[in-house]
């Protein structure tokens, strides 16, 4: 058996077919040699591919040789001569029981979740805690430093986007109400959706996705670079410097900013209501003093502190669980603002039963 | 040496970021099948010089040709070609960390040639097994690695397709003196068999006296000195000096 010609990297889809025709002469002669002397060049695709054909050639009985190599090219053949088999790739094999067995895996997971999101709450209420016994281990900067990214920020964005729902709730209002000729009661709906369900909903959600996302993949990727265990070796503990400034800022933010989008949509709506709805301005104002009570705004404002806490929660438990790789910073970063968002609707459910059984 | 080609051929080089000025004209030629050492003092601008080559870091002035192609003139057909004949090893390693050691391999492999799974795993378990790791390592990912792993993997990454030019961005920093003085010595095998042409970064003063052919010094942005072991020992360049004569580098003579 001869070798010849150009044994590289670059013919190795045809080499590859060469040698296993080749291979079939097995047990079909006692001695083979397989002669290299004609091999213009030699890299380790094509030593390993003569390394293949010379195992698979021999037997028990009879081992086949390569003869003719040139003294450039035998250290590698050496090399490759002492490569074991190849380890087997583990497929995922799709199955029944595999099926099943993922979801039992999503439901201890979700158990998981709650578990971890509790204990983070726990951690967190200690480590302010231990801040209130020692104000001197507050970190002021770094707060100062978290609530200008999340809160002073977000307040174009948060004023666009709530000023920009105002308009559109005032439009289909007028454009619905108007049949009846109840285009005033515009006022009323505005009023009491934006003051009590909109504006903080909304802000809450803005939030999740802008602050608790970055939240995550700070502390992750701190995770992946091992920040987090040399604070640690250094006797810091990374719930009170990294987590508790940010809890406390995003804390701090929600309710301004809550304020701040529900301003701008009662803004853009009583705008809209003036020049598509024909509502002047002075009696928008009137009819809004009548349709609204403190009780709404106070409503509004009380669930903005817990959404936050929940966001800021969510994200520093989804930013600690990251594992060394791209992937899963990508993945926690997702399920930081899935998780943040559906706890934030969630928790807005609970206090609108809570709010109707006290009557607020 | 004038016979040798030049495999890499770096003409009048700047290099800048912002007002510093990193690389102040520097011309370097490696030679095709040699080993050359680059060393100088940190912050010098070593793995700045080895990025721009690569084309990763934009130089200001220069002319930089690789395999004779200058490589701000080729079209990028020409450009996929030349990067499929070099490998490069990071100094962090940059293993794709969302990818096993097998992907990894496998990943340019995959790229460039149409080949079936099993020789695929076979030249895993090859490169692996030529970087002196064990083939189980294969199905772990990068970071379940240690730091020498992590490099080993690297290296049987920038193998991976039997490329004619590594750059080797300091390969034996952070593995014990018994592994790189393998990983030398595999260089160097390397080298013999495949005729390899390898740019090495390095501090490592044992790399440059068991692994390489040259060693190229940068300093102030140029290049001090070019030559044999010999000509740096016999240098008077006070840098030189106290690098190749000071108290480590008698350790490692003796």
């Amino acid at each position: 058996m001869c070798a010849a010609g150009d044994w590289t990297a670059r013919f190795a889809p045809a080499l590859e077919r060469i040698v296993s025709d080749a291979e079939k002469l097995r047990g079909s002669r006692p001695h083979i040699f397989i002669d290299v002397s004609q091999v213009a060049s030699l890299d380790t695709f094509g030593a390993w591919l003569i390394e293949r054909l010379r195992r698979s050639l021999s037997d028990a009985s009879a081992e086949a040789k390569i003869a003719g190599l040139s003294a450039n090219y035998s250290s590698l053949v050496d090399e490759v001569s002492r490569v074991g088999a190849a380890p087997k790739a583990d497929n995922d094999t799709l199955s029944i029981t595999a099926m099943l067995e993922q979801i039992g895996r999503v439901v201890v997971g979700i158990g998981g979740t709650v578990v971890s999101l509790v204990d983070m709450l726990g951690a967190v209420l200690a480590a302010s805690g231990k801040v209130l016994i020692r104000p001197r281990s507050f970190r002021l900067t770094s707060t100062v430093h978290h609530l200008e990214q999340v809160c002073w920020r977000a307040v174009p964005i948060v004023v666009l986007i709530t000023f920009l729902i105002g308009c559109i709730i005032s439009q289909q209002g007028i454009f619905h109400f108007r049949r009846f000729g109840a285009d005033i009661f515009v006022v009323d709906m505005l009023g009491v959706l934006v003051l009590r369900e909109i504006g903080v909903l909304l802000v809450a959600i803005m939030v999740a996705g802008r602050s608790g996302s970055a939240y995550t993949a700070e502390l992750g990727s701190m995770k992946m670079r091992e920040e987090i265990d040399a604070l640690r070796t250094m006797g810091f503990d990374p719930i009170e410097v990294l987590v508790l400034p940010r809890m406390l800022a995003l804390v701090l933010a929600l309710p301004i900013l809550a304020f701040l989008g529900a301003m701008a949509a009662l803004y853009g709506g009583g705008l809209v209501a003036w020049l598509y709805g024909g509502v002047d301005p002075e009696a928008f104002l009137l009819r809004l003093r009548d349709a609204i009570s403190i009780d709404h705004f106070i409503v509004g404002l009380v669930k903005a502190p817990v959404m936050a806490a929940v966001i800021g929660i969510v994200a520093c438990v989804e930013g600690l669980a990251v594992q060394g790789s791209a992937e899963s910073l990508g993945q926690h970063t997702t399920s930081s603002v899935v998780k943040g968002i559906f706890f934030v609707i969630v928790m807005d459910g609970v206090f609108a039963i809570f709010f109707a059984s006290i009557g607020m | 040496m004038a016979e040798q080609e030049a495999i890499i051929r770096v003409r009048d080089v700047t290099v800048q970021f912002g007002k510093t000025r990193v690389l102040d004209a520097l011309s370097l030629d490696v030679k095709r099948g040699e080993i050359l050492g680059f060393v100088g003092p940190s912050g010098a601008g070593k793995s700045v010089l080895t990025r721009t080559i690569i084309g990763l870091v934009p130089k200001v002035a220069g002319r930089i040709e690789v395999f004779g192609i200058d490589l701000d003139a080729a079209n990028s057909a020409q450009r996929r070609a030349v990067e499929r004949r070099w490998g490069v090893l990071f100094q962090q390693g940059a293993l794709f960390s969302s990818l096993t050691v097998r992907q990894n391999i496998q990943f340019p492999v995959r790229e460039y040639l149409r080949i079936s799974q099993r020789l695929l795993d076979e030249i895993v378990a090859a490169k692996l097994a030529m970087v002196g790791l064990k083939p189980e390592v294969a199905d772990r990912y990068p970071s379940e690695l240690s730091g020498g792993m992590i490099k080993r993997v690297a290296l049987a990454r920038a193998l991976a397709l039997d490329p004619e030019l590594v750059f080797l961005d300091e390969p034996t920093s952070g593995l014990d003196p018994i592994g790189a003085g393998d990983f030398d010595e595999l260089v160097r095998t390397l080298q013999r068999t495949l005729g390899l042409t390898v740019f090495m970064v390095t501090h490592d003063l044992d790399s440059l006296y068991t692994a390489c052919d040259r060693v190229a010094v940068l300093g102030n942005g140029k290049i001090i000195a070019a030559g044999s072991i010999a000509d740096m020992k016999a240098s008077q360049h006070p840098w030189l000096q106290q690098y190749f004569n000071g108290k480590r580098a008698r350790a490692v003579v003796a």
